[in-house]
């Protein structure tokens, strides 16, 4: 039996035990707000009640990532500032009906709100939620700070590149100094091929450097991006191996021990049989 | 008693010097002067000169983000307790406020000066971002990462990997020397002079950098005897 469980109709389930793990990156455009919405339903799709909250204000794209973004009336400034109930700002996905979403707001920014007035948020949506998963924005500024104040467990999204590294170095490094780690890593987008060619950082080279515990290797794969454009997350196709990925990180932050994905597998043994006889003529 | 606060304009923002008693009393009482008088300092930097007291990274990022709800940026920490000012660079905060001296000074420090300096143990892995300024010399347990520097006025030892910004004898101490089990940091300077690792890396091995002639070269670090 895994660590699958009803929360929604669990009575003896203390109030105020949701775990608020927070996904930043440092750098922009490594796939924050794409794994925030991909763990979110994949938690959710285990059977936990799950609530996102887009950390994003002023550039909101979770509920965009989600396909909630015509369902939106009340934002998280809306909470934090008393204009409406928690309830009545989380928005709940039709496909999943585990899963809410509190979406960022548009028309305001970072300073907007401040790092306690998200503890506040979290400590409310604990009684409700088995799981928040926030969305930082990147940068280092007020909005990430927001964004972990309230964590209780980090991940570090990264690419397999010199500069994402960096970033994410920076940022394990704020984490550690804030007492909040110990922060864990997911290398996203990772082609196996270039990998092998010696044309990308391999995932060694990366922990070399980070020094921080791996929970998810995720591959590249195109249907993320159709997925993000449709608002479907990658999590519900059982094709895709970024899905699979995630799904099996969304496992790991739940408890459960997940064997690594072989991601050299897209590859397809001829290829591979040809290179190593190509290697050796 | 209520603590004193005091609060000073200065060039680079308010400077708030807090006086004795239990830190939460002492946050209490900055906490409640500022609400007071939340439009005038609203926006502000913040320097916080908190003189004697002693407080960990937990402590002060908490008070940094109840500034933070009244829109006050906490911008430098000053202390005389080494912790604090570790804590705050930790931080990311500045712990001093006036550049010590400038860069082009032509009175090198001699040698003798350094004559039982201080040294600094750090023991953990400084990461990107992390900056290590130490008037003596300065060992670290742990990797020195890409972005990260140390600025020390005398030795640097790494027992680790140092691919950072490494500077040793930075007040013009050309005697200095930096060691590391993996000697490949993104710029060494010894004094006034900087080398960069050449591309070109066989296997790592320990190796020490040191002036001669003038010049930035690295050897083996290695037993006396076995050196050649």
């Amino acid at each position: 039996m895994t660590g699958r469980k009803k929360s929604s109709n669990n009575s003896s389930e203390a109030a105020g035990n949701g775990k608020v793990i927070t996904i930043t990156s440092g750098k922009g455009g490594v796939g924050k707000t794409t794994a925030t919405a991909n763990l979110g339903a994949a938690l959710a799709a285990e059977g936990y009640k799950v609530c996102c909250i887009d950390g994003d204000i002023g550039l909101r794209n979770l509920d965009v990532v989600l396909g909630l973004e015509n369902r939106i009336v009340y934002d998280v400034v809306d909470v934090i500032e008393g204009r409406c109930k928690l309830r009545q700002a989380m928005i709940r996905d039709k496909r999943l009906p585990e899963l809410y979403l509190i979406p960022a707001a548009q028309t305001r920014d970072k300073s907007a709100i401040s790092p306690s007035d998200m503890v506040r948020l979290a400590d409310e949506l604990r009684g409700e939620v088995d799981y928040i998963v926030i969305d930082s924005p990147a940068g280092i500024e007020r909005g990430f700070r927001n964004a972990i104040a309230p964590a209780d467990e980090i991940v570090i999204i990264t690419n397999p590149e010199v500069s994402a590294v960096r970033d994410a170095d920076r940022i394990i490094g704020l984490i550690e100094a804030e007492q909040k780690g110990p922060a864990k890593l997911v290398i996203n987008r990772l082609n196996a091929k270039m990998v092998q060619r010696g044309d990308m950082l391999a995932p060694e080279d990366v922990l070399e450097l980070l020094a921080i515990e791996l929970i998810g290797l995720v591959p590249e794969d195109e249907h993320v991006i159709v997925s993000s454009n449709s608002g479907s997350p990658i999590v519900l196709n059982e094709k895709s191996r970024a899905g699979q990925a995630f799904r099996n990180i969304a496992k790991r932050l739940a408890g459960q021990t997940v064997p690594f994905m072989d991601m050299a597998a897209d590859d397809g043994l001829l290829n591979r049989l040809g290179k190593f006889m190509g290697r050796g003529g | 008693m209520r603590p004193t606060v005091q609060i000073k304009g200065i060039r680079e923002g308010l400077l708030v010097t807090l006086g004795e008693g239990m830190w939460s009393d002492v946050q209490t009482a900055l906490l409640q002067e500022v609400a007071e008088k939340a439009s005038f300092f609203r926006g502000a930097k913040l320097i916080l000169d908190v003189e004697n007291h002693i407080l960990n990274a937990a402590t002060l990022g908490k008070l940094r983000d109840l500034l933070a709800d009244f829109d006050l940026s906490l911008w430098a920490v000053l202390s005389h307790s080494p912790t604090t000012e570790q804590t705050a660079q930790m931080l990311g905060l500045a712990t001093r406020i006036h550049q010590g001296k400038p860069e082009d000074s032509p009175e090198p420090a001699n040698e003798a000066g350094l004559e039982g300096a201080d040294g600094l143990l750090v023991r953990r892995t400084l990461r990107s971002g992390n900056s290590i300024d130490f008037p003596g010399h300065v060992t670290v347990i742990g990797d020195v990462n890409p972005g990260a520097e140390i600025i020390a006025g005398g030795d640097v030892v790494v027992w680790g990997r140092l691919r950072g910004l490494v500077h040793a004898g930075a007040e013009g101490d050309t005697s200095a020397v930096v060691c590391a089990l993996d000697l490949s940091p993104t710029q060494l300077r010894i004094a006034g002079e900087i080398a960069l690792t050449p591309p070109d890396r066989k296997q790592p091995r320990p190796e020490k950098a040191f002036l001669r002639d003038g010049q930035v070269v690295a050897e083996a670090w290695s037993l006396p005897g076995n050196e050649n």
